[in-house]
């Protein structure tokens, strides 16, 4: 599979809309060929699950580092939102801008209270910009620059929507996390005006955003020093695994979500089956039109379910799946070098953390699904149990039915 | 009984009813509705079994028997009763039966029989004949044609129908000897013909319209659902494999292993549960297709009454030119053209004595006539107050029964939902854990 994110090397030029890649056909998972997607059996021949233990060497200076990066929830001491998208028109292009807003008690910033504008190209620059000062550390990945598959247009609600949340776990991830929050970089992007930040962006080095070179500057930064080479392969082998996993929790999602359509598709029909046949009826015309209500009120149920899988779950899930192949490019590379070692303690720290972060991310994630499908389930009693009621009523009004 | 809606729920019937329990409503329903048949014996179809043995051309097949035991109906006694009798019978022999009904009482809507190959299946259901679960539905459908016949108010007191209960060998040949054969051929015959009535009656013209539409909309109905059930079971299915992916997962973590492990059983939990949700979907199906069939039957009414009228219309207007014909003769006007008239004219009228002759044929056909016309007049007033007797008392059953599948519909999905909600709560706290 290609490396998630689609690069754009234009961004300086500022016709960044023009370039549509032609073929990122790796990039969108392909669904069909699914080997792995068992429908009916379950893959009973595990690994004899070695866990994959990542735990610090308990030097006193490594100590002390995992300390510094723990995050301390008490002590957040900067919060930043992305919301309000608006679009923009140029005599060259329409873009769309969002509103990035800092409340912040940090001393290093001038107010407590910011609010800018920022494009795509913007949070693109700052991750570069992050990444360049900081091969080693792990960057939260950023949504792809534009998605083919189902045709969703750059301007379309939806995927502005899940751009935008997309866009703001994206810069969160950035200001919890101990280095890249201190980063000068960061601190213009939140609270320069947009003049300010062009220049900005111009004064510094070219942008380095092919992953291939990250990935050199990586290795250029740590080569040489081998020690405690089994730690590193113990993470070599979980990414790889992992990334396999996640990538196979994205395909499921997005299968159950397909299925789910298919679902909705043919259950749309049933409500004004039900509604016809209600118009031959007498008597039984009141039960036909409410049963064909109750069908039409879930088939609305389901509907916002499948939205919700496809908001909230798969994008998330999709940022892993980027994360893991990051993660996996940076030691396919490394693999050729000499062993890696963790030239400063902030690699293996900063690994420990992204490690935590993921798990917290994905248990939410899945939490948040599981309520949601409780949810649906809910509506979707009540609406039938509603309809029972009617017809209990409705019975002994008519003095016709003994439920004893 | 565990219900997260008022309680008012509770009394319109246990929510967990299983499809065994909404069978028994219906069949108790129709014991209480008490015929003097049903008042004496408990009718069931027990069992099915698989035979081969030689058919009319001497080659070996294999078919299904049907076991159909009845027993007195003992107020006193609890438990089993003694068996009154036990036969065995072919789904061939059910149709004769059938055939037999629909004949002997042509103005009746006899109950139908459960289909003969499956139809509007969806995928994982087989459509084969001797699937076992196949052959289990159309016991179950046997057993209710029994029930419902058994309940009629005419078609219960049928001596045939009772010999079929209780006689296994000999019944074909005494069913043959009513010769109903004969009559069924001649009419069907007649109902496949293209007529057309003069005055339709307007009652019975608006029953098969209905009948019409019922099927139409049944049919509709049971495709959509099939489909639907398709996709349905495909939703559930995939959600195994977060299962089995979890259980992966599980390997490589150290905390999140034991919630991501325990998750995993319950996707797996979830997927298996569709089985169940399905196979309870049949039943209402099944219910459903049987009011498809009843609607043949109605429609099959209304086909009837419509020959009878047309034959007695076919009566009247012979009747009527008869008449007119003596009336010519003796007059000696012709007012009608005809052949005979114009050869008389050209080629010299007949004696007197032809005259005679002839006009003493025409008497006696105007009377054969007039009674014709008088017999069909009374079979006719005596099919429709029958018939309509009949459709009346089907309406009500109608309304009543499906009124009840919607409901056991109703139940099925809150059903449905309950363990969704069992599940997915289940597996939040797994999650948590991570």
């Amino acid at each position: 599979m290609m490396s998630g994110s689609v690069v754009d090397n234009t961004v300086s030029s500022g016709n960044s809309s023009a370039a549509i890649p032609t073929d990122i056909s790796g990039q969108i998972l392909d669904l069909d060929e699914d080997d792995d997607l068992e429908v009916f059996s379950k893959d009973t021949t595990l690994t004899d699950g070695s866990s994959f233990n990542a735990s610090m060497q308990t030097s006193p200076a490594s100590m002390i580092n995992q300390y510094k990066f723990e995050e301390d929830a008490d002590t957040k001491d900067i919060f930043v939102t992305v919301d309000n998208p608006e679009s923009h028109v140029t005599a060259i292009e329409t873009y769309i801008t969002y509103r990035v807003m800092t409340k912040t008690t940090r001393s290093e910033f001038d107010s407590s209270e910011f609010e800018v504008r920022r494009r795509y190209q913007d949070f693109l620059w700052l991750k570069g910009r992050l990444e360049e000062a900081h091969p080693t550390l792990i960057a939260h990945p950023l949504p792809e620059k534009f998605v083919v598959k189902g045709m969703v247009e750059r301007f379309n609600e939806d995927f502005i929507e899940t751009r935008r949340r997309a866009l703001h776990r994206f810069l969160n991830k950035i200001a919890e996390h101990p280095i890249f929050s201190s980063s000068e970089d960061f601190k213009i992007f939140l609270t320069a005006a947009s003049g300010e930040l062009t220049s900005h962006k111009k004064q510094g080095p070219g942008f380095l955003s092919r992953m291939g070179d990250t990935v050199k500057a990586v290795a250029a930064a740590v080569r040489g020093v081998r020690n405690r080479p089994q730690e590193f392969t113990e993470m070599q082998e979980y990414v790889e695994a992992f990334s396999q996993k996640i990538s196979s929790l994205d395909k499921v999602t997005q299968r159950i979500v397909r299925e789910q359509k298919e679902y909705l598709e043919e259950l749309k029909e049933c409500g004004p089956t039900y509604a016809l046949w209600s118009q031959s009826e007498e008597e039984l015309a009141e039960p036909l039109k409410n049963v064909a209500g109750c069908v039409d009120r879930c088939c609305k149920e389901t509907e916002e379910q499948v939205k919700n899988l496809s908001d909230h779950l798969i994008p998330v899930l999709h940022e892993y799946v980027l994360c893991a192949d990051t993660l996996k490019m940076r030691n396919d590379l490394d693999k050729a070098e000499d062993r890696l070692e963790w030239a400063n303690n902030a690699l293996k720290s900063d690994w420990t953390r992204w490690q935590k972060v993921m798990r917290t991310d994905l248990r939410s994630a899945f939490v948040d699904t599981a309520e949601r499908n409780v949810s649906y389930y809910e509506k979707c009693l009540a609406v039938w149990e509603s309809f029972l009621h009617s017809q209990r009523t409705d019975a002994e009004g008519n003095g016709k039915v003994d439920f004893s | 009984m565990a219900d997260s809606g008022s309680e008012d729920i509770a009394v319109i019937g246990n929510t967990d009813l299983t499809p065994l329990e909404s069978e028994n409503n219906l069949k108790n329903t129709m014991v209480e509705k008490g015929t003097s048949l049903l008042k004496k014996m408990e009718i069931s179809v027990a069992e099915a079994e698989k035979r081969t043995g030689k058919n009319a051309v001497n080659m070996q097949e294999t078919y299904t028997v049907y076991l159909i035991e009845t027993r007195p109906v003992d107020a006193a006694s609890e438990g089993t009763n003694p068996v009154l009798d036990s036969l065995w019978k072919r789904y061939s022999e059910f149709e004769l039966l059938r055939n037999y009904l629909l004949v002997t009482y042509p103005f009746a809507v006899v109950p139908p029989l459960p289909e003969k190959r499956a139809e509007f299946v969806w995928h994982k259901l087989s459509a084969d004949n001797m699937d076992p679960d196949f052959v289990e539905r159309r016991r179950v459908g046997l057993e209710n044609f029994l029930l419902r016949v058994a309940s009629h108010p005419v078609l219960s007191s049928d001596k045939i129908f009772y010999l079929f209960l209780t006689e296994e060998n000999g019944w074909k040949e005494t069913v043959f000897e009513t010769g109903f054969q004969a009559k069924a051929d001649s009419r069907l015959k007649a109902l496949n013909a293209t007529f057309r009535v003069k005055n339709p009656d307007k009652r019975f013209a608006e029953m098969k319209h209905y009948g019409d539409e019922l099927q139409s909309v049944i049919s509709q109905l049971l495709r959509v659902r099939a489909r639907a059930a398709d996709r349905l079971y495909g939703v559930y299915k995939v959600h195994g494999n977060y299962g089995r992916v979890f259980s992966e997962w599980s390997a490589i973590e150290k905390e999140m292993g034991d919630g991501l492990q325990s998750a995993g059983h319950h996707m797996d939990a979830y997927a298996a549960s569709v089985d169940d949700i399905l196979e309870e979907e049949e039943h209402y199906a099944d219910q459903l297709k049987e009011y498809l069939f009843y609607a043949d039957a109605l429609r099959t009414v209304c086909r009837k009454h419509e020959l009878t009228q047309y034959e007695l219309e076919m009566a009247v207007q012979d009747l009527t030119s008869k008449k007119q014909q003596r009336e010519e003769l003796a007059t000696g006007t012709i007012r009608t053209f005809s052949l005979k008239g114009m050869t008389s004219k050209l080629f010299g009228q007949e004696t007197p004595e032809q005259r005679e002759a002839k006009l003493k044929m025409l008497e006696t056909q105007i009377e054969e006539g007039e009674e014709q016309v008088k017999e069909r007049n009374a079979e006719c007033d005596e099919f429709v107050k029958s018939a309509w007797v009949d459709i009346e008392r089907f309406k009500e059953q109608k309304d009543h029964d499906l009124r009840e599948s919607l409901i056991s519909y109703a139940i099925m999905q809150i059903s449905m939902c309950k363990k969704g909600i069992q599940v997915w709560n289940n597996a939040k706290e797994c999650f948590n854990k991570m």
